[in-house]
């Protein structure tokens, strides 16, 4: 693959030079804009890879710069935002964020993230998911851990397959239910809850110290690739 | 009231008139005065002087049922009185004003001198930090070329030291003031309370510790309806107390338990336990233990408090005959046995 653009939307100007010199020196293009509006020209005019975007910017609440570029932008969209309560975070992931990043952060975590996001936008249409030991064929249907074949059931299976295709990306607990279960269940999270830990118990090396489904309270699971972590 | 304090005198003394003298009844007035004078605010006090005078004048001062006045002596009487009456009035009311000042005062004394404790233990915990990155990275600017790789590396260990430690400060000090705004609402959703303790004792073995945690739940205990994040929070707090004050290898137990719809939290050490005389006060607010190392900011426990109160529940701390300390936390909850489902 190129070297991946990354537009970096964000009025703190220690931010966007942190976030500068971290991307930078992990190869990706960087550029910038330090308000809502030079933000969205700057992305229409010459649309990035992926766009890192704060909420809090001097001129347009960033829900609404993040509806605004949803509406044609289908590249990933991280949130990098000093607001850590639930609700900003999950009408950040309604309104079409692939991820939401809390300032202050770990620069291995954002990069974790932003590597996840953009594999997975270039990985689109595979029908093979591969996260170190685990394997998933979604067009046979089957995982495998360490070549060993796993039996699931079918919700088991729905589950996984959904948390496996979106990895890295963290999928809210109403967009589970109603994925899995149906539009009538977004109210039921305790199915949610019972599934998670058999999963984890199926695919975890330790079902109570998870490495591959990652709780985000009060907000919804991740899966993740433990490669990616590691770098 | 004032005023019906004196009808009911006057009338009172009116029924004894045959017995005792106007003048007397004129004392028995300025005594029932200077009673609601002592009780009741300046105006009313006023309204029961001029009153009281009036009434003594037209129903005791002779010729009776007029405002006149007979002779010059019952004159003089008469104005003495309406002088006496103000006096007194105003007189108790300036010594109520005075108290009443010196009590605002003090309280602003207890306030000043907590907002101080405060200050000082914020400014100590948030300046010590600060002050390791401005030195570190002053050093690392204009020393370069006298530090060897290895003092380098040591430096920004220390930075990431102190940011860290300033971000738990700062994470604190904005818990305590959703608090303090009565703004903090739970969102119960349901809780695998097991996961709840894991990811609290994973935030904490980030950090490198050197005691022991143990976590005892039985794998069949119920969801809760909680709010998660608090609850991870709580035990948080309580698990990373109980480092900061025990020795390397001392041992933390975390107990979960649920009777009767009713979460039963413990977390307990085999450290020192706490001095008896300070236990009452370890959940007030900036509260640190006398003859305690310096670090943090008393504010960890109060959270606790704050946060379990906030879901209802009580938190109890007390020191185990065997040594150390147990903290107890009782939450009811609605509950769910739906543990695993096997038809699906």
């Amino acid at each position: 693959m190129n070297r991946a653009e990354i537009l970096i939307i964000d009025d703190e100007v220690q931010i966007r030079k942190l976030l500068e010199i971290t991307l930078q020196s992990n190869s990706y293009i960087v550029n910038q804009a330090e308000n809502a509006k030079n933000g969205l020209i700057t992305a229409e005019n010459h649309p990035p890879d992926m766009i890192i975007l704060d909420l809090g910017l001097p001129d347009e609440d960033g829900q609404s710069v993040l509806q605004k570029l949803r509406e044609w932008y289908t590249n990933p969209i991280l949130i990098l935002s000093v607001k850590n309560n639930e609700d900003d975070i999950i009408s950040a992931l309604d309104n079409g964020a692939n991820d939401y990043l809390v300032k202050p952060f770990r620069t291995g975590e954002l990069l974790a993230r932003i590597r996840s996001a953009l594999r997975n936008s270039a990985a689109e249409g595979d029908s093979i998911i591969t996260c170190d030991e685990i394997t998933i064929d979604l067009e046979a249907r089957t995982i495998k851990k360490n070549d060993e074949s796993i039996k699931l059931t079918a919700t088991e299976y729905r589950l996984l397959s959904l948390l496996a295709k979106n990895e890295g990306k963290v999928l809210t607990h109403q967009y589970l239910l109603r994925e899995v279960w149906g539009p009538g269940y977004i109210n039921q999270s305790q199915y949610l809850r019972v599934f998670i830990a058999q999963l984890r118990k199926k695919i975890e090396t330790d079902a109570n110290r998870p490495e591959y489904i990652i709780t985000e309270s009060g907000i919804g699971y991740r899966f993740i690739n433990k490669q990616d972590e590691k770098n | 009231m004032g005023l019906s304090a004196v009808c009911f005198i006057s009338a009172l003394c009116y029924s004894m008139s045959h017995y005792i003298d106007y003048k007397v009844v004129a004392f028995i007035l300025l005594l029932t005065v200077s009673l609601a004078a002592v009780l009741f605010d300046i105006i009313p006090v006023f309204i029961t002087a001029i009153s009281s005078a009036l009434i003594w004048d037209y129903f005791f001062i002779p010729p009776h049922f007029t405002l006149q006045v007979g002779s010059t002596e019952d004159s003089i009487l008469l104005l003495m009185y309406f002088v006496i009456a103000l006096v007194n009035a105003v007189l108790t009311y300036k010594i109520r004003q005075i108290e009443k000042i010196g009590r605002a005062k003090e309280e602003k004394a207890n306030k000043v001198k907590l907002y101080d404790t405060l200050l000082n233990s914020l400014s100590h915990e948030l300046r010590t930090p600060i002050a390791t990155i401005i030195g570190a990275t002053d050093n690392l600017q204009s020393n370069n070329r006298n530090l060897t790789a290895e003092n380098k590396e040591e430096l920004l260990a220390e930075i990431s030291k102190a940011t860290f430690r300033l971000n738990q400060q700062v994470e604190n000090l904005l818990n305590m003031s959703r608090l303090e705004s009565g703004y903090i609402q739970p969102k119960k959703d349901w809780c695998d309370i097991i996961e709840v303790v894991y990811d609290a004792v994973k935030r904490i073995e980030e950090n490198n510790i050197s005691q022991k945690i143990t976590i005892n739940i039985n794998p069949e205990i119920p969801f809760f309806k909680l709010d998660k994040a608090m609850m991870e929070q709580i035990i948080y707090n309580l698990v990373n107390n109980a480092i900061q004050y025990t020795k390397e290898d001392s041992e933390i137990n975390i107990i979960a338990q649920c009777h009767a719809d009713v979460l039963r939290l413990i977390i307990e050490d085999n450290g020192k336990g706490f001095p008896a005389n300070e236990i009452d006060n370890v959940f007030n607010k900036f509260y640190r233990l006398k003859n305690t190392k310096t670090g943090g900011t008393g504010l960890g426990l109060s959270i606790v408090k704050g946060f379990t109160e906030a879901l209802g529940g009580t938190v109890h701390l007390q020191n185990l005959p065997t040594g150390g300390a147990r903290f107890t936390i009782h939450i009811a909850a609605q509950t769910s046995n739906l543990k695993s489902i096997k038809n699906e």
